[in-house]
């Protein structure tokens, strides 16, 4: 497979999953808002903290209110993180390699995409809901076409890692602002809990019944370990790791854990040390911190994966490009 | 009841065709007394027993089926990216058996001799020494290309793949407009016409014996493994682009999906040991033949435009060694240029003795002094062409052109009339098409496709294109034109 068709198919999956995981945090988020009801101020606020870009949001809109982070999360295309940009970039790297998707898979992105862009903000801003429920739709919709129609060889397995990755980063993140608002330190572990609100954390990643049926009641510390460690539930961040490594060693024909290229390496330390902690010490670390260590080790991951698959050594150089490359 | 339903047809035939005019020009589907055609008898029929506003939404849901299909072209001059849907009228263009057998024939006669002279050209040139064509025009041809003279692609074929352009006179006889023996593009319009119409009006198709299409892609990869130098197994085909700017960049990726082969652009490809070879995440993989839809200028930069990023260094060393096959051949163009045109049908009549059997719009080249006064003479009548200009650019229209346009006109052709020919004004053929609530003539060409491998294949019908503004007569899709499905009946 051409390496820029490989780069181009990872980043359309992982701008993909990025536009539905967007998508369902705004969702559960106004979910959240109707059951709290009117006057809890900074509702709105850590969902922009989630995507990272809370001083970007501050220099451009006057204060947190959902309009505002509506506009900016769903959007705003001078947002790259908001589902309208993440589209964009998902269907213009899905059209630059067009030649190996399925047809539908193509016809059911470049929908979501027409659809979203010919949304006027003003007339869904207070009813989101359909739109949001369209976009995660359309997202698992081309991730079954993808399964069901598409050869299971390399394009597929960059597609599987670009996603994995993507949802690993996105689990974390949101775990990390919750948790950080609403037990801030570990010494408050066993006081009595927001049962609302830590329910919402769960539905952000569509964990909700699957962690009653796995862990039963609600604690803190059981949903940590439920979405971090978990080795089942396709949201945790070490399932995302252990099949983003089946997919790569698919790709390179390396064993698991036995990988040359530098994307592998990368990826199996950071998958070892999931398969041997415990949430307790975690907790204790800090889970913060813990969630920070994990966000640098997986960029380095993607660092790897452009070193050894995308980057284009020219052998012969040859003068200038004429063309910018659409990620 | 039946009553009725008679009253009910009466009625809604007055919606789709009462006003309906031919005027003064040759319809493709009504005879000038304003009876259906023979070919489009069953169609007329159908559209007839559609309910009021059915049509219309018909021509909706097409509009619609085709912008989530993501079938467009990028528009030159707009943002980088500019996407536009190539506008599709719902109304075919029909061709009955018979005169379909008759284009199959001359453009085959036409591709065969087209071949065999530019093989002459870039070898002994025995034409031009015969005097059959001037070498002066040759040697003043821009689309000539010197590092091409003894170049020897397999089978003595340089244009594999050809789009020429056909248009209807007044009097019903169908000429060659150009040949475009280039790059010539739209084949995929061809393909997803169809398919827009099988999937948003199904019903128009029962009954009728339409030629498929669909196996054009298939055709085509069987004339590109052809054209492959010697190789161990399967050869490894790739479709060259420019790039996701380039306006035909959807057919691009169209055509690879299609062949299931790898679009490559320039910086994918790399001359190593000889060979030329694309990147791959499993390293640098052979490729054994380029479909190139790059200009023959910007293929390689160590031979031609030193400026080109978009082609692949050392390329055309690697074709001269026979390592690679291009398709098409560089070096085509120059059969494409319009004062070279003037000359197929001596050129016909010289390399397989025969009449030619699709005839040329009468060409007046201004290189001749003798032409150029008679065109001179005659600005206000004639359309003066550019020759080396394809996509109906810099094309004077003396009957619709003011007198200013006109005056400057024949001070270009006398400051370089090697540069010029003329042509008298045609009256393309109509076919109706959806105009708000109803239906109007709109002027039409046609491009079949030809693929020239093994032997010649014509791919049945091609691509209708049609001039959507009122009484306008240029089809091109950067200037105002829309396309139609084109149908070839079945012999029966």
């Amino acid at each position: 497979m051409l390496s820029r068709v490989a780069n181009s198919i990872y980043w359309m999956s992982r701008y993909l999953e990025r536009a539905e995981n967007v998508a369902r945090f705004i969702d559960v988020n106004l979910n959240l808002t109707l059951d709290l009801g009117e006057g809890i101020r900074q509702q709105w606020e850590p969902l922009v903290s989630i995507s990272g870009d809370l001083a970007t949001f501050h220099q451009w809109y006057r204060g947190a209110t959902r309009e505002h982070v509506l506009r900016f999360l769903a959007f705003d295309l001078e947002n790259p993180n908001s589902i309208a940009a993440c589209l964009r970039a998902a269907r213009e790297n899905a059209r630059t390699i067009r030649e190996i998707l399925p047809t539908e898979l193509w016809e059911e992105l470049n929908k979501i995409y027409l659809t979203v862009r010919g949304t006027d903000p003003d007339a869904v801003v207070d009813q989101p809901h359909d739109l949001l429920m369209r976009v995660k739709n359309g997202s698992h919709l081309i991730v079954g076409l993808a399964e069901a129609s598409m050869s299971h060889g390399e394009g597929w397995h960059f597609a599987q890692v670009g996603r994995l990755l993507e949802r690993a980063d996105k689990t974390s993140r949101i775990l990390d602002v919750k948790y950080f608002i609403l037990l801030p330190s570990a010494a408050e572990v066993g006081t009595p809990i927001d049962l609302i609100q830590w329910s919402a954390l769960l539905k952000s990643a569509s964990a909700f019944q699957m962690y009653h049926r796995s862990r039963g009641r609600i604690t803190p510390a059981q949903i940590a370990d439920f979405l971090i460690l978990d080795r089942t539930f396709p949201r945790s961040m070490h399932f995302c790791l252990i099949n983003a490594e089946r997919s790569l060693s698919e790709i390179t024909g390396s064993p698991k854990g036995q990988g040359t290229t530098l994307a592998e390496q990368q990826l199996s330390r950071l998958g070892s040390q999931f398969d041997f902690t415990y949430v307790d010490d975690i907790i204790e670390e800090g889970l913060h911190e813990f969630i920070d260590r994990f966000q640098t080790r997986l960029n380095l991951v993607d660092d790897g994966m452009f070193d050894t698959f995308f980057a284009v050594r020219p052998l012969v150089h040859v003068g200038e490009a004429t063309q910018e490359r659409p990620q | 009841m039946i009553e009725e339903l008679q009253r009910r047809i009466v009625s809604s035939r007055r919606m789709q065709f009462d006003s309906y005019q031919t005027e003064a020009f040759y319809d493709e589907m009504f005879d000038p007394g304003g009876h259906p055609r023979p070919r489009a008898r069953a169609l007329t029929e159908k559209l007839e027993t559609l309910s009021e506003g059915e049509l219309q939404r018909r021509q909706k849901a097409a509009d619609l089926t085709l912008l989530n299909m993501g079938i467009t072209f990028s528009v030159y001059g707009h943002a980088a990216g500019t996407e536009k849907v190539w506008p599709f009228d719902l109304i075919p263009r029909i061709v009955d058996a018979a005169e379909w057998r008759s284009i199959e024939r001359g453009l085959t006669q036409r591709i065969r001799a087209l071949n065999l002279f530019i093989d002459d050209i870039y070898h002994d040139s025995k034409i031009l020494r015969d005097g059959v064509v001037p070498e002066e025009l040759i040697r003043h041809a821009q689309c000539f290309l010197p590092p091409c003279a003894g170049l020897n692609p397999p089978g003595g074929v340089w244009s594999h793949i050809t789009g020429t352009d056909l248009v209807r006179d007044g009097d019903g006889q169908l000429y060659v407009l150009e040949d475009n023996l280039r790059c010539p593009s739209g084949v995929s319009y061809v393909l997803e016409n169809r398919e827009v119409m099988k999937r948003t009006f199904p019903q128009v198709f029962g009954g009728l014996s339409i030629l498929p299409v669909e196996d054009y892609p298939e055709r085509l990869l069987e004339t590109l493994q052809h054209v492959a130098p010697p190789t161990r197994g399967t050869p490894t085909v790739v479709v060259l682009t420019p790039g996701i700017y380039n306006s035909a960049y959807f057919e691009h990726s169209f055509l690879a999906q299609r062949m299931g082969v790898e679009l490559v652009e320039g910086s994918d490809l790399v001359v190593h040991d000889g060979y030329v070879c694309m990147r791959t995440t499993q390293g640098l993989e052979r490729v054994d033949v380029i479909y190139r839809r790059i200009d023959d200028t910007f293929l390689d930069p160590q031979t031609f435009r030193p400026d080109s990023a978009l082609g692949v260094p050392g390329l055309m060393q690697v074709y001269r060694a026979g390592r690679v096959a291009l398709a098409n051949a560089p070096g085509t163009g120059v059969a494409d240029d319009k004062a070279v045109y003037a000359y197929v049908p001596q050129i016909v009549k010289y390399y397989l003795g025969e009449e030619i059997l699709l005839p040329n719009v009468p060409t007046f080249v201004c290189w001749d002094p003798k032409q150029a006064s008679h065109v001179i003479a005659n600005i206000d009548k004639l359309v003066v062409k550019p020759t080396n200009e394809s996509g109906g650019y810099g094309i004077m229209i003396g009957p619709k052109a003011t007198a200013d346009e006109r005056s400057q006109c024949v001070e270009a052709i006398k400051a370089n009339p090697r540069n010029y020919v003329a042509q008298p004004m045609l009256a393309l053929s109509r076919v109706p098409t959806i105009v708000d609530d109803h239906l109007e003539g709109r002027h039409v060409d046609l491009r079949p496709y030809i693929l020239y491998g093994k032997e010649i294949y014509v791919l049945p019908g091609g691509l209708t294109r049609v001039a959507l503004r009122k009484g306008s007569l240029v089809v091109n899709s950067s200037q105002g034109g829309g396309s139609k499905d084109t149908w070839v009946l079945a012999e029966t």
